[in-house]
């Protein structure tokens, strides 16, 4: 008999989900059904374990997360030398910090500066630097996003509510299954007092992506 | 709450969803299936020749995962659309709020 994984998760959650009362028996939609039956003859074959399953749920659900690039970003503004470590070779500079890991393998950050913005997309699938911002937001992997970011930027930045001036340059970079991109946004201004714990609380996860900005002091009270 | 909290929703709508994920990462742990191919495979999979480019999402992912599995000869259609059914049985004969298992499930028992 094959092992049964993770049996809580689906039971209890979609239940009438279809509006209807029913006296007996349970429900699965047919896209739950069809993962019960992948995750059942994988690990039947030996091929996934489901203590591993439920430590990658576990690891991307509560552990990664944008506040790992926040850390990074902070670190950045305080320390120049890591900072040119960072822009010069990303994966074994955010490894100072602890992260790494899948999807970010070989990470390259790109700085923002009053001169040029920077837009992160991934126009092929949905390539996102998980270690350091977690997993991608829906609207990151839309069709919309994915096509727009390239051919209207400044349209989509629009879109974010952000609005650059004119001069600014936006570059657009596209990751890759190999290449994943983090922005490192510009300090704000009236920050001079801050620790780096302080700091990263104004660090976001679109101004990592280029579609947003880092937050001002007194904006994240 | 911090703004950065704020800023971090659950990365799941669904736990299939996370299941999904989890599935193609552990394969990818194991060398199954290499990053490049997976970019390709799910990229594929969100260009269909006869329909619009859709959203990388985990719908997406589990049809690229299927893919792969007929691909490598590790799961073909037919064998995951009939395990699919066990489950729906076995959810059917399944009191509300208990574990679905395969074995409550009546009919074809091809996988005990």
């Amino acid at each position: 008999m094959p092992a049964e994984p993770d049996q809580d998760s689906i039971v209890g959650h979609d239940h009438d989900h279809d509006g209807h009362d029913h006296d007996h028996g349970s429900t699965l939609s047919p896209i739950e059904a069809r993962v019960r039956a992948l995750e059942s003859l994988l690990i039947e074959k030996g091929y996934v374990q489901p203590a591993a399953l439920d430590a990658l749920i576990e690891r991307y659900e509560h552990q990664v997360g944008p506040h790992n690039g926040a850390r990074v970003v902070a670190r950045a503004w305080v320390d120049p030398s890591f900072r040119a470590r960072l822009l010069a070779d990303g994966t074994p500079a955010i490894a100072e910090l602890g992260i790494g890991g899948r999807g970010g393998e070989h990470m390259v950050v790109v700085e923002n500066t009053p001169e040029t913005h920077n837009l992160v997309v991934c126009t092929l699938c949905s390539c996102y630097p998980w270690p350091v911002l977690g997993l991608p937001p829906v609207w990151y992997k839309a069709p919309a996003y994915r096509a727009r970011a390239v051919l209207d930027p400044r349209g989509v930045l629009a879109d974010f509510g952000l609005r650059l001036p004119d001069t600014t340059r936006i570059t657009v970079w596209d990751s890759t299954a190999e290449t994943r991109f983090m922005v490192l946004p510009m300090r704000p201004a009236g920050t001079d007092g801050l620790d780096e714990a302080a700091l990263a609380a104004l660090v976001t996860r679109d101004s990592m992506i280029g579609t947003g900005l880092p937050l001002s002091p007194g904006d994240a009270a | 709450m911090s703004a950065t909290s704020c800023d971090a929703p659950r990365p799941f709508a669904e736990p299939w969803e996370a299941q999904v994920f989890a599935i193609v990462v552990a394969l990818q742990d194991a060398g199954i299936v290499g990053t490049a191919e997976w970019a390709e495979v799910l990229g594929a999979a969100i260009r269909p020749t006869a329909a619009p480019e859709a959203p990388a999402d985990y719908a997406h992912w589990l049809a690229a995962l299927e893919v792969i599995l007929d691909r490598h000869r590790i799961a073909d259609r037919a064998a995951i659309d009939g395990r699919r059914d066990a489950f729906l049985r076995a959810a059917e004969a399944t009191p509300h709020g208990q574990p679905i298992l395969l074995e409550n499930g009546p009919g074809p028992a091809d996988h005990l």
